[in-house]
Order: C-alpha cells, then sequence, then structure tokens
C-alpha cells in the first residue's frame, strides 16, 4: 500500500490546475465585460451565503443526515463560539472558546 | 494582515487534519505532500481522495475537483473588477491564493474595487499577505499532518477549530438584515440538498440566497446589501 504512481502524480497537477482554473475563472480573459447591475448587487450577498453554505451542513449534519440529538458537542461549541464572538469581538477568541466546550465534550462524553 | 492572522489557529487545525485524511486514504507521502503543497483546497482534497483510492479515471476526478470548486467561479466573478489592471501572470497567482477565506475577508475589508493606484496597490498587498499566509500555514500544517499521520486519531475532531473559524467570520459578515438572511437560507438550502453529487448543494444554496434577497431588495428599496 502507500507506493507512488506517475498516474496519481499527474492527476494532482492536474488538481493543482483546477484550482487556479476556477479561482481565476472570470479573469484569465482581459476582454472587457461588464456584470448587469443586478448581478453586482447580488453579489454582495454571495460571501455570507457561501460561508454559510459551507458551515451550517458541518455543524448540523453528521455522514449526510441531520443530527436528531442535542446531545452533540459541536452545537454548544457553536453556540459558545457565537456568543464570544458577540461579547468579546475577535475570531480567534471565537475558536478557542469554542473548542473549550467542544473537546471536553466530544472526548470525554463522546457527544 | 491581522484578520487573517486571527483566523489562523483554524486554518492549521484544518489543514493538520487534511493532511492525516490524506495519508490514512492510502496516499503516499510523496503523492499527500504534493497535493498538499500544490492543490491548496481542502474541499477538493477531501473529495478527491476517495476516487484516487479508487483507481477513477483522470478526467472524472478534475471534474469532481472543478465542481467541488464551483463556488471559486462565482467569487472570481467578484474579483475581477479589483484584478484586471495587473498582467496574467499575476492574476493568476492571485487567483491561485484566493481561497475561501481570502476571498471573505478581502471583500469585506474593500468592498469596492481602488479606483486610484494606491488604493489597488494596498489592495493587491492584503490580498497577497493574506494569501500567502494562508497557504504557508495550511501547507505547513498539512506536512505536519502528513508526519503525524499514525498518531493523531480523527476521532479527536480537531479539524472542528477550521469551522469555529469560519463561525466567526460568518457572524463578522452578518451586518444587515438582508445579510442575515441570505446567510440562513443558504444555511437551510445548503443541508436540504445535501443529497447532491459534488458538492453542488453549495452552489444551490449560494444561488437561492442571493436570488431571494434580491427579490426582498426589491420589494424594500430602503435595504441596505
Amino acid at each position: 500500500m502507500n507506493g507512488t504512481d506517475l498516474w496519481t502524480i499527474a492527476t494532482i497537477i492536474g488538481m493543482a490546475c483546477v484550482t487556479v482554473i476556477t479561482r481565476s475563472f472570470f479573469y484569465i480573459s482581459s476582454k472587457p465585460w461588464k456584470l448587469p447591475a443586478w448581478a453586482q448587487r447580488g453579489l454582495h450577498y454571495a460571501p455570507i451565503a457561501a460561508l454559510s453554505a459551507v458551515v451550517i451542513p458541518e455543524i448540523v449534519m453528521t455522514q449526510g443526515h441531520l443530527i436528531d440529538s442535542w446531545k452533540d458537542a459541536r452545537l454548544f461549541a457553536v453556540a459558545t463560539g457565537v456568543l464570544w464572538f458577540y461579547w468579546r469581538k475577535g475570531v480567534l477568541g471565537t475558536i478557542i472558546a469554542g473548542m473549550a466546550v467542544y473537546l471536553p465534550l466530544h472526548l470525554s462524553l463522546g457527544w | 494582515m491581522f484578520d487573517g492572522a486571527q483566523v489562523l489557529p483554524g486554518i492549521a487545525a484544518w489543514g493538520l487534519m487534511t493532511g492525516v485524511a490524506m495519508v490514512k486514504s492510502g496516499l503516499s507521502t510523496i503523492e499527500a505532500t504534493l497535493m498538499a503543497v500544490l492543490v491548496f483546497a481542502g474541499s477538493a482534497q477531501l473529495a478527491a481522495m476517495p476516487l484516487i483510492a479508487a483507481g477513477a479515471p483522470m478526467w472524472v476526478i478534475l471534474a469532481t475537483a472543478f465542481c467541488v470548486n464551483l463556488r471559486f467561479v462565482v467569487f472570481s466573478v467578484h474579483i475581477r473588477p479589483y484584478v484586471m489592471h495587473l498582467p496574467l501572470w499575476r492574476r493568476l497567482l492571485g487567483g491561485y491564493l484566493m481561497a475561501d477565506l481570502s476571498y471573505v475577508l478581502f471583500t469585506s475589508r474593500f468592498p469596492h474595487p481602488g479606483e486610484d493606484d494606491a488604493t489597488r496597490q494596498a489592495q493587491e498587498a492584503y490580498a497577497f499577505g493574506n494569501g500567502v499566509l494562508n497557504w504557508v500555514s495550511w501547507v505547513g500544517m498539512g506536512l505536519v499532518g502528513i508526519a503525524l499521520a499514525n498518531s493523531v486519531p480523527s476521532s479527536w475532531g480537531l479539524g472542528f477549530a477550521g469551522i469555529l473559524a469560519l463561525v466567526g467570520i460568518l457572524c463578522s459578515l452578518a451586518t444587515t438584515r438582508l445579510r442575515m438572511v441570505s446567510g440562513g437560507v443558504a444555511g437551510a438550502a445548503a443541508v436540504a440538498a445535501f443529497a447532491l453529487p459534488l458538492k453542488l448543494n453549495i452552489l444551490v444554496a449560494i444561488a437561492s440566497a442571493v436570488a431571494l434577497c434580491l427579490l426582498l431588495e426589491k420589494s424594500r428599496p430602503r435595504a441596505q446589501p
């Protein structure tokens, strides 16, 4: 197991190209075009939507299913993190406060 | 720089767990190292691992990575006016470094593209500094994860620190009521559409949240974006 082969290396290099292409997609070509005004406005809502779409399933789902128990360390950790954020501001504190709740619940109680 | 430094522990923990996962999925040390250093896209890496392990055709793996990365295509529309004055290679380098967090931090720090050279330079410096910091901590901790793969059990759930970093950023973005609506709708839609393949639920979530907010904006013309 765990042998290196050229095919996998080529695939990995291909994936790196995919990273560059998707992230630069609309600024690879320098032909001038302008986004319609409604789309321009819509982009105000895109960052929070993208982030929320990535984050929320990671908090309330397990293996593709909505969790059905409140005994989940993630819920308490996120609640703590959010409270911390609005109390003190700052993302670092959010991470630390959240993990301080998450790790004991997760490791000792198995939530 | 300070914005970016704050989320580093989250990115670091996430990079670490992705490094561990790559080795556990059966990639060799060289392959896992190369993937951590070059690909720099956590969700695409996680999606590709089982496919590589199963010996799927290369085009299937690349197409999967592309679909999982589709949200970056949306981001690139947004970033375009900020970077079009730069030469192509600088745009491509900037694009490569523009991961989720860099994009979110950048657009909330600079809501409008620079009009003059000084502002543009400041924006480019911010984006580049954040991107490099992000890359170094992701790759660095990925390598640590690869080295420690057999002594850091994934059951500890250290990767959750990455989610908490995103939660913090999410709170900092929720500055107007419509943005909160956008986040709420996108989160619910992403859960509801979770069964879609290739993480397309994220794209569906962005589209439905943005569409709904545009409609609400129209019906309440004074609302702040």
